[in-house]
């Protein structure tokens, strides 16, 4: 083999590899890829039940009901919409009411949100920055000591 | 008074780097001697200006002077004394001044152990180094500094986030940082051979010794971060291809491929313009990965201590080193000589496939960790890239490398024999195709491909031992023949061997967990069994307790085992007392078979627990397979090869280095 063809089989081979790596992160970033939507968000724009989505927002004050076993529903708030949630398993350490929250699951087809995973941020001044950006966009004044960081506890 | 003595040793500090950035480099373009040395002793002096930097800074912490921000913000009297030492550390600006000081601290050991270093290569390593250094340093003064006094000291401090008052969390991050940090090495090594225009096999001998010696700590940093999440943070997880996680497994990822990269320099001269990129793109995932951590720009599970202001500053570091880096690559590269032939089919192509496949693996990390920045700058819509992108991504890759990591050791350098290597293999492929079967039938349930995996691991493992019995005859020779050639074979040998066999094990740990794992979510109230597993578990109730600095709720639980009672398990939700903090603390029953994982959650209205068991088969494999690596790692490290043999005295011309062609 000559010098020439052995470096086509390397450029070669190379190629082949990043091609299928491309394609594999192309089909990934379509197919696994998951938005994130506050309640006001999903009022206005109409989120497709049965989608895969985060709902983040923060615990509404009082709307949290332990139901039989391990079964759970509260809504999740952005101040202007509420969404209800139903989810079934543990609740994170740090999930409050009138603290941050993100839901990840689907909206049902009567507007509820089915939750399978629920993270959440803690402290009094702490909210995850997704949800602290959208409520800053919609006008709603935050704590002075809202910043992000800290820790996330996430349960699924 | 103690803390402004911290303060001062660490402006010095700056300024000994300053010279030590400037004075050896200049040295080196003029051919000045006298010039060059003068990197030794300030390399050695900047580690000990940090080295008091940070004593004070733990004298700060042990003794509770609470006059000092930081320690005031992060610390707390009643902490039990480790946790505030590893306070210290457990916090942005203190772990920015260990970032530094681990810095020096490799700078140091360059001028202290690199006496056979051409000289102008020398120099100029340090004065790399040193540059790295100047931009931490001024980062640490003007954004982050730990040495800070508040005007009126708090009674008390605001205490250390209690999931971080852990032991295993305590060693995590300096581990880490001496793996992240210690490819600043190869970093420096890469621009000073850009600098001379010159790189030959004694520079991979030199690099290929710090390149592992800092992968070993990454990947032992990494296990413990990763073991730290099982336990504390209540899930039973191992890995959440989270941004911060991913942040530790770029460098590592580009970090193996530069070692096998430097192996290919090191015997065969052959791809040294690579190997230099590698290590250029190596350390700039690091500085990356210290950005993504300390930016806080992307939400995670385990970022702590974040502010936005201060990731503009690192931004500017990150781009400047890698840019800076990139663009000498550009400038220089064409410069240096290529090296050796080989074809496809050779222990070098093996490595070059290696290569290929562990920096496309990269880059996929790459961009689901940064595709959420991106989109979001670009469109505003905010998404979230999960385990799912890189399940489908990431794996793929791995299995290729996989099945090709057996053959590499097997293949003769510059051009190998691929039919009597895989006639050597056929052994470990009708192991695996054993473990095949064996899993198939021992398993009642979980995805069709699950098998595949463990037998894949299994081929790893078979494959790395496969290497070691061909070469010390095992089989074809006398029993004292093969102790004889088993005893020569050199240390090298066999750090490879354990390292490639702890892959293996880490293939069918991460399979079996995966794969097979049990959950059961529940309500218990005492009295009430629930079946995990082989394991039947009882709760015996819960019952408030009282630590240093938190009260819990501990559960009991008997965990018996065909009637008799093997393990008591006692797991508790904690409430820290500063801050004011719930942590969910976990009883594991270990062993080999598999883990039993418990949790407790809220207590109900009528007196029952939420109650979460796993069982986690096999899942001990994957810190293990990890250990194995890291003593692997450590054996090649101490082989004479790397030791002694590394830049042969006679190659070592003071000065005047041979021009590039």
């Amino acid at each position: 083999m000559t010098r020439k063809q052995k470096r086509g089989w390397l450029i070669g081979g190379g190629v082949a590899v990043l091609a299928a790596a491309a394609m594999l992160v192309m089909v990934a970033l379509r197919d696994s890829v998951v938005f994130f939507h506050t309640p006001s968000d999903i009022a206005e724009k109409g989120v497709p039940a049965g989608q895969r989505i985060r709902l983040g927002g923060l615990v509404g004050q009082g709307s949290v009901v332990r139901g039989e076993g391990t079964h759970i529903t509260f809504n999740v708030t952005d101040t202007l919409k509420d969404i209800r949630v139903t989810y079934d398993g543990v609740l994170p350490d740090l999930f409050r009411e009138g603290q941050g929250v993100i839901a990840e699951g689907m909206l049902t087809s009567n507007g509820e949100f089915t939750a399978d995973s629920v993270l959440a941020k803690h402290d009094a001044t702490y909210m995850p920055p997704e949800v602290a950006k959208s409520l800053e966009a919609r006008g709603v004044k935050l704590g002075s000591g809202a910043h992000p960081g800290e820790e996330t506890t996430k349960q699924e | 008074m103690i803390v402004e003595f911290g303060h001062f040793a660490l402006i010095l500090a700056l300024l000994v780097a300053t010279v030590q950035m400037v004075v050896p480099a200049a040295g080196a373009r003029l051919r000045d001697s006298r010039m060059i040395a003068v990197g030794e002793p300030a390399a050695v002096s900047q580690l000990l200006l940090l080295l008091v930097a940070f004593l004070a800074l733990m004298h700060a912490y042990v003794t509770s002077d609470f006059s000092v921000a930081n320690v005031a913000a992060n610390s707390h009297s009643t902490k039990p004394l480790i946790y505030k030492i590893s306070g210290v550390w457990g916090n942005h600006e203190g772990s920015m001044l260990l970032w530094v000081l681990i810095l020096a601290l490799f700078g140091a050991a360059v001028a202290l152990f690199g006496d056979n270093l051409p000289a102008t290569l020398k120099g100029n390593v340090l004065a790399v180094q040193a540059s790295i250094s100047v931009a931490f340093l001024l980062f640490l003064l003007l954004t982050s500094n730990p040495f800070e006094r508040l005007p009126v000291p708090p009674s008390d401090g605001q205490g250390l986030n209690p999931i971080l008052q852990d032991p295993a969390l305590a060693f995590h991050p300096p581990f880490l940082y001496v793996g992240y940090v210690g490819f600043s090495i190869a970093f420096s090594f890469a621009i000073a051979a850009l600098i001379e225009g010159r790189i030959d096999a004694a520079w991979a001998r030199w690099v290929r010794p710090w390149t592992l010696a800092a992968w070993m700590f990454l990947t032992i940093g990494i296990a413990m971060g990763s073991w730290w999440a099982y336990y504390e943070l209540g899930w039973g997880g191992w890995w959440f291809w989270d941004p911060v996680e991913n942040a530790s497994f770029m460098p590592w990822l580009a970090g193996t491929a530069l070692l096998h990269s430097a192996l290919v320099m090191e015997k065969r001269e052959a791809l040294k313009v690579w190997t230099i990129l590698l290590a250029i793109l190596t350390f700039s995932l690091s500085l990356m990965g210290t950005f993504i951590v300390r930016s806080g720009v992307l939400t995670s599970v385990h970022s702590f201590a974040v502010d936005p202001a201060r990731g503009v500053f690192i931004l500017g570091i990150l781009v400047l080193f890698a840019g800076g880096g990139l663009l000498m690559f550009a400038l220089r590269a064409k410069e240096l000589r290529i090296g050796g032939v080989f074809s496809p089919i050779s222990r070098e192509g093996s490595l070059v496939l290696n290569n290929l496949l562990l920096v496309t693996a990269t880059v996929t990390v790459l961009v689901g960790t940064l595709y959420p920045l991106v989109l979001e700058g670009l469109t505003g819509d905010k998404i979230s890239v999960g385990p799912p992108f890189f399940n489908s991504t990431f794996v793929p890759l791995m299995i290729p490398l996989f099945l090709a990591l057996p053959f590499g050791p097997l293949l003769a350098w510059k051009r190998g024999d691929w039919l009597a290597a895989s006639q050597r293999m056929l052994a470990a492929a009708v192991v695996a195709l054993v473990a095949l079967v064996a899993s198939y039938a021992l398993t009642e349930r979980g995805p069709w491909l699950a098998p595949f995996a463990i037998a894949l691991g299994v081929y790893v493992m078979a494959g790395a031992l496969t290497d070691w019995a061909w070469r010390v005859k095992l089989g074809s020779a006398g029993s004292e023949e093969v102790w004889r050639r088993a005893r020569n074979l050199p240390r090298s040998a066999y750090g490879t061997l354990l390292s490639h066999f702890g892959v293996g094990l880490m293939v069918i740990g991460i399979t079996a967990t995966s794969a097979y794992r049990e959950e059961h979510i529940v309500v218990m109230k005492p009295g009430d069994h629930v079946a995990v597993g082989r394991y039947d578990v009882t709760f015996k109730g819960a019952a408030p307790g009282r630590g240093p600095n938190y009260r819990e709720d501990i559960a009991q639980f008997d965990v018996a085992r065909d009637g008799a009672i093997v393990s008591r398990l006692a797991p508790s939700k904690r409430l820290y007392d500063a801050p004011p903090q719930p942590t969910t603390e976990s009883g594991i029953h270990a062993t080999w078979r598999g883990d039993l994982y418990i949790v407790i959650g809220d207590e109900q209205k009528d007196g029952g627990y939420t109650v979460r068991a796993y069982f986690n088969p096999l899942v001990r494999f994957i810190w293990f397979g990890a250990l194995i690596m890291f003593i692997g790692g450590g054996l090649s490290l101490t082989d004479r090869r790397l030791r002694v043999g590394a830049p042969i005295k006679r190659r070592a011309s003071p000065v005047a280095p041979v021009p590039a062609e």
